[in-house]
């Protein structure tokens, strides 16, 4: 049980020097489950997040998301490094395909923003083809701001609401 | 020929008084044009039942248009208990001294028989210190399930006889219902009348809808629904609640939907490769049409009354900003001009104004402007105001009001183009998005 814990304390370290939030990823929100004593339920149905064929390791060690500037859809550094580790896996791991969510903060018309939305998931699509993942494992679909991660009406919440979510879909394996 | 009643108020209007300045009927009148005055004091007393069976219904239609009027802020009710005569027979004589000693200025008698389900509503409209009738009794047959249509109808006529412009109470309003918290609100499509009474819903809230827009004729609405995991044009029958999903490709978003003044035709948004440009559809064949090809939002479009330009929303300078093209596409030229970011212009039924959402320092504004971007002025603001739609007449916008943090709400409001009379819309939930159809037939 201890040695669960510590794992779990691996991983937020991994987190943080990527630089996501962690409290975007439910292994961290539920200390119970890191707790338990059952082996299998200290990780969700996606599996170990240091098992680097996971699903989890996808969306907790390397990151599922990216962060944009207000208004903007361009890509910084760390989202790129998130990227490329992203297009690495999905290289590697020709099973999954994904499809990226856009998303919007409050701070904008409802059909803006799904606009926006749009090219935020598509900036992240690019990046990903261009690290040589096939176009057609990628599709994007823009939220808009409809679903926000964060529900306050500050900065400290819209900058998480402005993001781009690769979801993977177990294509092959299921 | 304008007596004491004659300026008795107006509502700010930016348009010149021409086409509205001008009443058929005799003196008793609200001009609806620049300056304010006092609101027209009026009396409704209970409508008189031919028998005992229409007692209550005809009591609730005053009711129903004492609300319709009194909405307006256009008109003041002079309450059943400051009234010396009682209606008690349609047909008898008014007795105007009593009303003009509680100084109603018009008043409203009616009569209602019902036979079955079958509803007669008659009215009459006196000018009380002119002594005289104005305009000639009328008379509407219907069911008694429709009596709130009745009584909006009786409100209709009463306000275009004294403001020379047709009314908007018999209309309807098509709205996204929302419920649970922001970050998994549950969506619905919902129509109710214009004032929030009978809600019906139109979708289950499997999927998140945005948007809806009526047809020319009110009988279908168009809206974007996330049924398919992705954002998809669907037109629905109001009738008979049947839907169906536009054409879309493979891959590709289409939302922002809004009928043409032909009502066959769609003009929509579509993204493609993270590019968001104008398109047009037949309904019924499915033909598109590309109308703009820049790499920028290109979103929001609203066709002119005659149908021949689209007003839309356009970040090709930078930021979001208000464009007119043909409807064919085409050059555009911009018409916003303030500092701020514009959004969701809407072409007034008159065709005059365009109105919008603003949004500068911090705040969302509606706002409205001339179609050359002139005479811009704003009629709200708020932590988030969005999503304009005109009442059938261009005289009321109503609009998305939705409050700040993590327990922020959505609810819809009305405001008059003058920038008075702002209040809350009754819904039974939250709400969003609404559209307001045309003058039922």
């Amino acid at each position: 049980m201890s040695g669960k814990i510590k794992t779990a304390g691996k991983a937020l370290l991994v987190m943080a020097v990527l630089g996501v939030s962690a409290c975007d990823n439910a292994i961290f929100g539920g200390g119970d489950d890191l707790g338990g004593s059952s082996a299998n339920g200290a990780f969700g149905a996606d599996g170990n997040p240091l098992v680097e064929r996971s699903p989890a390791y996808f969306q907790q060690t390397i990151g599922d998301r990216v962060l944009f500037e207000v208004d903007q859809s361009g890509l910084n550094a760390e989202a790129e490094s998130i990227l490329a580790s992203q297009a690495s896996w999905l290289v590697a791991n020709p099973d999954y395909n994904a499809t990226i969510e856009g998303h919007a903060d409050e701070q904008g018309t409802r059909e803006y923003n799904l606009a926006l939305g749009a090219r935020r998931a598509n900036a992240a699509r690019e990046f990903l083809i261009s690290q040589g993942v096939a176009g057609n494992r990628i599709r994007t679909v823009s939220f808009g701001k409809e679903r926000p991660l964060e529900i306050c009406s500050a900065e400290s919440c819209y900058a998480k609401n402005r993001r781009a979510v690769t979801i993977l879909a177990a294509g092959l394996t299921g | 020929m304008r007596n004491f009643l004659a300026s008795a108020l107006a509502a700010l209007m930016m348009i010149a008084p021409g086409g509205a300045a001008f009443a058929q009927n005799g003196p008793l009148r609200i001009e609806i044009t620049d300056g304010v005055i006092e609101p027209m004091p009026y009396a409704v007393p209970d409508f008189v039942p031919d028998t005992p069976a229409a007692a209550e219904i005809a009591a609730q239609l005053s009711r129903v248009i004492a609300s319709d009027l009194t909405g307006t802020g256009l008109f003041r009710e002079v309450p059943a208990s400051a009234h010396i005569s009682r209606v008690t027979d349609f047909g008898a004589p008014v007795k105007y001294a009593d009303w003009k000693a509680v100084n109603a200025q018009a008043l409203v008698t009616g009569g209602v028989s019902v036979q079955g389900k079958k509803l007669t509503v008659r009215f009459r409209l006196y000018d009380v210190f002119s002594d005289k009738e104005m305009g000639n009794g009328l008379q509407f047959t219907g069911t008694t399930e429709g009596w709130r249509r009745m009584a909006h109808k009786v409100s209709d006529a009463v306000y275009s006889r004294i403001t020379g412009e047709s009314g908007y109470f018999d209309s309807r309003v098509v709205f996204v219902s929302e419920s649970g918290p922001k970050n998994e609100r549950q969506k619905r499509l919902a129509i109710m009348d214009y004032d929030g009474a009978d809600v019906k819903y139109l979708t289950s809230s499997d999927a998140i809808v945005l948007a809806p827009r009526f047809s020319p004729s009110g009988d279908r609405v168009l809206y974007t629904s996330y049924e398919s995991g992705f954002p998809q044009i669907h037109v629905l029958d109001v009738g008979s609640v049947q839907r169906r999903v536009l054409n879309a490709d493979e891959g590709t978003m289409s939302f922002a939907p809004r009928f043409a003044p032909d009502g066959r035709t769609v003009v929509y948004s579509l993204a493609q490769g993270g590019n968001t440009d104008l398109y047009k559809m037949d309904i019924s064949s499915g033909r598109r049409t590309r109308l703009t090809t820049a790499p920028s939002i290109e979103t929001a479009p609203s066709y002119s009354p005659d149908g021949s330009q689209i007003v839309f929303e356009s970040d090709r300078s930078g930021s979001p900003q208000l464009y007119i093209m043909s409807a064919n596409g085409g050059d555009a030229r911009r018409i916003s001009n303030g500092k701020g970011r514009y959004g969701t212009p809407v072409w007034s039924p008159r065709g005059d104004l365009v109105a919008f959402t603003k949004q500068s320092g911090g705040r969302f504004h509606i706002g409205v402007m001339r179609t050359d971007g002139s005479e811009e002025r704003l009629l709200t603001a708020s932590f988030l105001d969005e999503g304009p739609t005109w009442s059938p007449n261009g005289r009321v916008i109503m609009f998305t009001r939705e409050t700040q943090g993590a327990g922020g709400r959505a609810l819809l409001y009305s405001v008059d183009v003058s920038g008075r009379n702002l209040k809350p819309v009754r819904t039974p939930d939250g709400a969003s998005d609404p559209a307001w159809s045309p003058l039922q037939k």
